[in-house]
């Protein structure tokens, strides 16, 4: 009778040591530890306050908004082509991915078609910006777990997709590349050889780096079975990409709704098992291997063509022609002080970003900025699991399951 | 069973009567319809579980302003996904902005949590039954909800710009 009364009157903390085989007599208080906002493992400014409970994470209450910009209301001032460089700062690991998706969204509101080798460059420069992103996640995932020499050596690949970057749009990090209807510019011979260079290079590359953590037997006992979700429970908080994929679920928006002619290529999506931190690395991992097959087929297939589409109203035309076409000096004059207008219109489009569905919902109401332009930024959904992640393990598997969803704070935050 | 916009439509008229389910549209290819807050919640529990639709991934929401419009000032956008079927639909709340209340979604979708908490700080909207309705992005003091459409973008009593050379 006397037990039964001290089980009715367990807390909740003593509930949660009971639940984690951890003694309940044991009377020492909970230490509260503050994760961030700046701690060099956090790769970004998280802030999370943990009550531990020696090593044992009992709650973690995150803080966000740090870097918060207000990209929303700054979107509802600006004409159509200033939204690109906001875009750019969300995902700032895959940029070209979040300025492509932007330009699309606004395509569709238009009513533009893009030309088939427009479509095929952006494939090119996307799949770029889908190497860039996981390569940096999966490295990072390296350092927390204590290799940090393979960090370095890939981040000399990463600088080669920016080489490419800075040859398409004049940018490395922030690239505002593209415009409404296509590309500014097409691909310059350098160009062309940059990424003849990068697919002959990188797969030697990978091939290195993969195999120094792939069957690490460190790796695999610090990641194996740590921050696992099931495919329920991360369906429920709106997971997408790689972090779903790793829980076996095959939603991919490149597949599902296909854009941008990616219906063109053939090539798979990983999907993994258990969701836990080993998995979403083997997700990624394969799907850097099926980004270089998309983009070999797309550089061995670029099309011949324009590389914008026919949309003088919306489309910069070349210097050279504003200097001697009335014409073009009007559309001109007219693009660049933001005096063009859009139809009225709803639209919602998504690209299969680095970390899932990167959503825009824009809604114009015939005037030359948007009415409402929402971002469904994949991070700051998937985000708020994190302390059902985290609950119950070791502060060390904290880090290493933040760093595998890749949590990046401009997109948390926009 | 394929969802056509026409199918689904049909279905929830059935299931919900016509009184509740008003103005479908089709704007992008995403029926979008409007409903009222009695409604919302059981709709989408019922996208969610019925056998057929499967309509079961909340893939956003958001709040939207019009002022001015009375009744139908105050609007929050859900869109779901049926990773199933792929059909996409978008579901539309108006409230007046002296009453911008509606259920939360907390207890079908465990993602609406933060998203509420977004729509709440940045529009004001109250979500009844949400566990916990704080600011999320902004700061806490903050006494106002700065997506509005009345809120200007700047600061304007600032004297440190000039109008003349910002083009405002």
């Amino acid at each position: 009778m006397a037990t039964e009364n001290k089980t009715a009157e367990l807390t909740e903390i003593e509930q949660f040591r009971k639940d984690h085989g951890l003694s309940i007599k044991e009377e020492r208080p909970l230490t509260t530890l503050n994760l961030g906002p700046t701690h060099p493992a956090t790769h970004g400014i998280f802030q999370n306050i943990l009550q531990m409970d020696g090593e044992v994470i009992v709650d973690a209450v995150p803080t966000i908004g740090y870097i918060h910009r207000a990209f929303e209301k700054i979107a509802e001032r600006r004409p159509f082509y200033q939204i690109t460089p906001l875009t750019d700062r969300m995902n700032y690991c895959s940029s070209p991915i979040n300025n492509m998706g932007y330009h699309m969204t606004v395509e569709k509101l238009l009513g533009i078609t893009v030309p088939k080798r427009a479509q095929y460059i952006r494939v090119i420069m996307m799949e770029l910006a889908r190497i860039s992103d996981h390569l940096i996640c999966n490295s990072i995932l390296g350092v927390d777990s204590g290799a940090f020499t393979g960090f370095l050596y890939v981040m000399q690949e990463r600088e080669h997709i920016y080489d490419i970057y800075e040859e398409v749009c004049g940018a490395r990090l922030t690239t505002n590349m593209g415009r409404i209807g296509g590309m500014e510019r097409d691909l310059s011979p350098k160009a062309l050889h940059l990424i003849d260079e990068f697919l002959k290079r990188f797969p030697k590359v990978w091939a290195e780096f993969e195999k120094m953590l792939t069957r690490n037997r460190i790796f695999i006992d610090r990641t194996v079975g740590v921050g696992a979700i099931s495919a329920e429970r991360a369906l429920s908080y709106g997971f997408t990409g790689p972090n779903l994929r790793a829980t076996g679920v095959d939603y991919d928006v490149r597949v599902m709704n296909p854009y941008s002619s990616y219906d063109d290529f053939e090539f798979e999506i990983p999907v993994g098992s258990k969701g836990d931190t080993y998995d979403r690395y083997l997700v990624r991992n394969e799907e850097v291997w099926q980004s270089l097959k998309i983009i070999e087929q797309a550089y061995k297939n670029l099309p011949e063509g324009s590389y914008h589409a026919d949309a003088p109203h919306y489309y910069l035309p070349p210097k050279q022609k504003v200097y001697t076409s009335m014409e073009a000096l009007i559309y001109h004059f007219k693009i660049v002080m933001g005096e063009i207008e859009a139809p009225v219109g709803e639209v919602y489009h998504s690209v299969e970003g680095g970390n899932g569905e990167l959503g825009f919902y824009l809604i114009s109401d015939g005037g030359r900025t948007p009415y409402r332009l929402h971002f469904r930024r994949p991070c700051f959904i998937y985000y708020q699991s994190y302390t059902e992640l985290i609950k119950g393990g070791q502060l060390a598997d904290a880090i290493l399951t933040l760093s595998s969803l890749n949590v990046i704070a401009g997109e948390l935050d926009a | 069973m394929e969802l056509t916009n026409e199918n689904v439509l049909g279905k929830i008229i059935s299931e919900f009567g016509e009184e509740n389910i008003q103005d479908p549209y089709n704007p992008d290819g995403i029926m979008t319809i409007t409903t009222n807050r009695e409604t919302i919640h059981d709709l989408i529990k019922y996208l969610r579980d019925d056998k057929e639709l499967q309509i079961s991934f909340l893939t956003t929401m958001c709040g939207i302003h019009y002022p001015g419009q009375g009744d139908k000032e105050m609007c929050v956008m859900y869109q779901l996904h049926s990773l199933r079927h792929n059909y996409r639909i978008r579901l539309k709340v108006y409230r007046p902005a002296s009453d911008p209340v509606l259920p939360t979604m907390t207890d079908l979708y465990a993602t609406a949590n933060w998203m509420e908490r977004e729509a709440f700080d940045f529009y004001g909207f109250i979500f009844t039954g949400h566990p916990n309705l704080t600011r999320i992005l902004n700061i806490e003091e903050m006494e106002y909800h700065p997506m509005l459409k009345q809120y200007p973008l700047e600061d304007q009593t600032r004297e440190d710009k000039i109008n003349t050379f910002f083009g405002r």
